[in-house]
């Protein structure tokens, strides 16, 4: 049976690890590899590395940094942050990504997913869509949840999944930071219309709230950060109790 | 012991240069007939699509040689289905070297999708390839497209319906999944690969 995978997820900045909470005021929580591995052999399934430094300089850093992920971690990893054009993508893949996770370029120029997945393959493409509910409903943000856009969550993961997306990353902005649970209604809506993985992503803080984004949610995978970073919650520990929830986990 | 890998238009290949490194071989990436022949060890890898893979692999005459390879030889992923009689991915005939066809998965349940992306077990388990394993493990997958249970099955995951994660035939091993993606367990397969 394919399991449910646990995704830790690491922000670069500088070559460091840190974590923003409701993505404002960072707080640093380590060296990337160092990290990933500890993860890894903890049982994380896959790893997240995000750039958000914005600089060509920090671009040129984070490439190599991909390298040396690539070297030294024996499970798979996505990178995003800043990812406009084939180009990017080619030269992350091309250090050693398996995956690459694209945001608002997607939504300023929908046909990206098209081109990545002619050029590289569907798997190599996760969609990461930061979304909030409105008075409209759930409304998708551009530039780290900063700019609000017309487009509707469920309308923009369907476009992105028949664009040829391969996963789809959904970050639910209400529910990021507040370590109260996933969006789980939302989740669902996604599964149910997408025939693609869905990743959860925003609202981690206690084991029972994975469990609810596989069960309630059914999310293919769920993503945190912080509770890992500062020990909150143990992968190994999490995976114990997912399995006794009578959930498949590695 | 000099282990070479299939130069050809497949993505993905430093994934499986960066395992071997991590096993303490330092790989050679090759598409000089002289060295994959003389190699002690072929890794045939790849993600790719079979018809523009097969057809590159025509033109370099890199078919033939693959085939006529006699030393131990491993396909990973694309490389496995490569190494079938014909795939329905864009209606290809491939290598024939093991007697099977690759399908695509056909879910019947919305929970199963497609490409299979995650960790997966592997069951029934019986080739040198696996020595050590006593239990179900898993393994990384990415695909669309599956190699049916045959007479060469060394190893079946359940997805959809239970197919081959691996097979063997003379030098010729292959596995569905990835192993330089697997953790440990993939390590301990690649190890397994250049000790037999």
């Amino acid at each position: 049976m394919l399991a449910k995978r646990i995704i830790p997820c690491l922000d670069i900045k500088d070559g460091q690890t840190v974590k923003g909470v409701n993505f404002v005021g960072l707080r640093s929580a380590g060296d990337p590899i160092e990290l990933g591995k500890a993860y890894s052999d903890q049982g994380a399934d896959e790893l997240v590395y995000l750039d958000i430094t914005a600089s060509h300089e920090g671009r040129k850093t984070f490439t190599e940094l991909v390298g040396r992920i690539a070297r030294e971690i024996n499970i798979p990893f996505t990178v995003g942050g800043g990812i406009n054009e084939l180009s990017d993508v080619d030269r992350l893949l091309n250090a050693g990504a398996d995956k690459v996770s694209i945001n608002s370029a997607a939504i300023r120029r929908p046909e990206l997913i098209n081109e990545i997945a002619s050029h590289f393959g569907s798997q190599v493409c996760v969609v990461a869509i930061d979304a909030k509910q409105t008075l409209q409903g759930w409304r998708c943000f551009l530039n780290g949840g900063r700019l609000e856009t017309e487009r509707d969550l469920f309308q923009w993961a369907k476009e992105a999944n028949d664009r040829g997306a391969g996963e789809i990353l959904f970050t639910s902005m209400d529910h990021d930071g507040v370590k109260e649970g996933f969006a789980n209604e939302a989740l669902a809506t996604l599964a149910s219309t997408l025939s693609i993985p869905v990743i959860a992503s925003g609202g981690a803080g206690r084991m029972e709230h994975f469990r609810d984004a596989f069960i309630k949610g059914h999310a293919d995978a769920a993503l945190a950060a912080s509770v890992f970073h500062f020990g909150e919650i143990g992968i190994k520990e999490l995976k114990d109790y997912l399995r006794k929830e009578g959930i498949c986990v590695r | 012991m000099e282990v070479a890998i299939v130069k050809y238009n497949a993505g993905n290949i430093c994934s499986v240069m960066n395992a071997l490194e991590r096993c303490g071989v330092t790989p050679i990436l090759t598409d000089d007939f002289e060295v994959l022949k003389r190699a002690d060890r072929v890794i045939f890898p790849g993600q790719g699509q079979a018809n523009t893979t097969m057809t590159y692999l025509r033109e370099h005459h890199l078919d033939t040689l693959i085939k006529d390879l006699r030393q131990p030889v491993l396909g990973i992923c694309i490389g496995m289905q490569l190494m079938c009689r014909h795939s329905e991915e864009a209606d290809t005939d491939c290598l024939n070297i093991f007697d099977v066809d690759v399908k695509r998965f056909q879910p019947t349940n919305r929970e199963d999708k497609v490409p299979q992306m995650g960790w997966n077990t592997i069951t029934d388990t019986k080739s040198e390839l696996f020595k050590g394993f006593d239990k179900p493990e898993f393994v990384y997958y990415v695909h669309s497209f599956y190699v049916p249970t045959c007479n060469n099955t060394i190893a079946t995951t359940d997805y959809v319906q239970p197919y081959s994660a691996a097979l063997h035939k003379d030098n010729f091993y292959a596995v569905q999944f990835h192993p330089e993606k697997s953790g440990s367990v993939g390590e301990r397969i690649i190890r397994n690969f250049l000790d037999k």
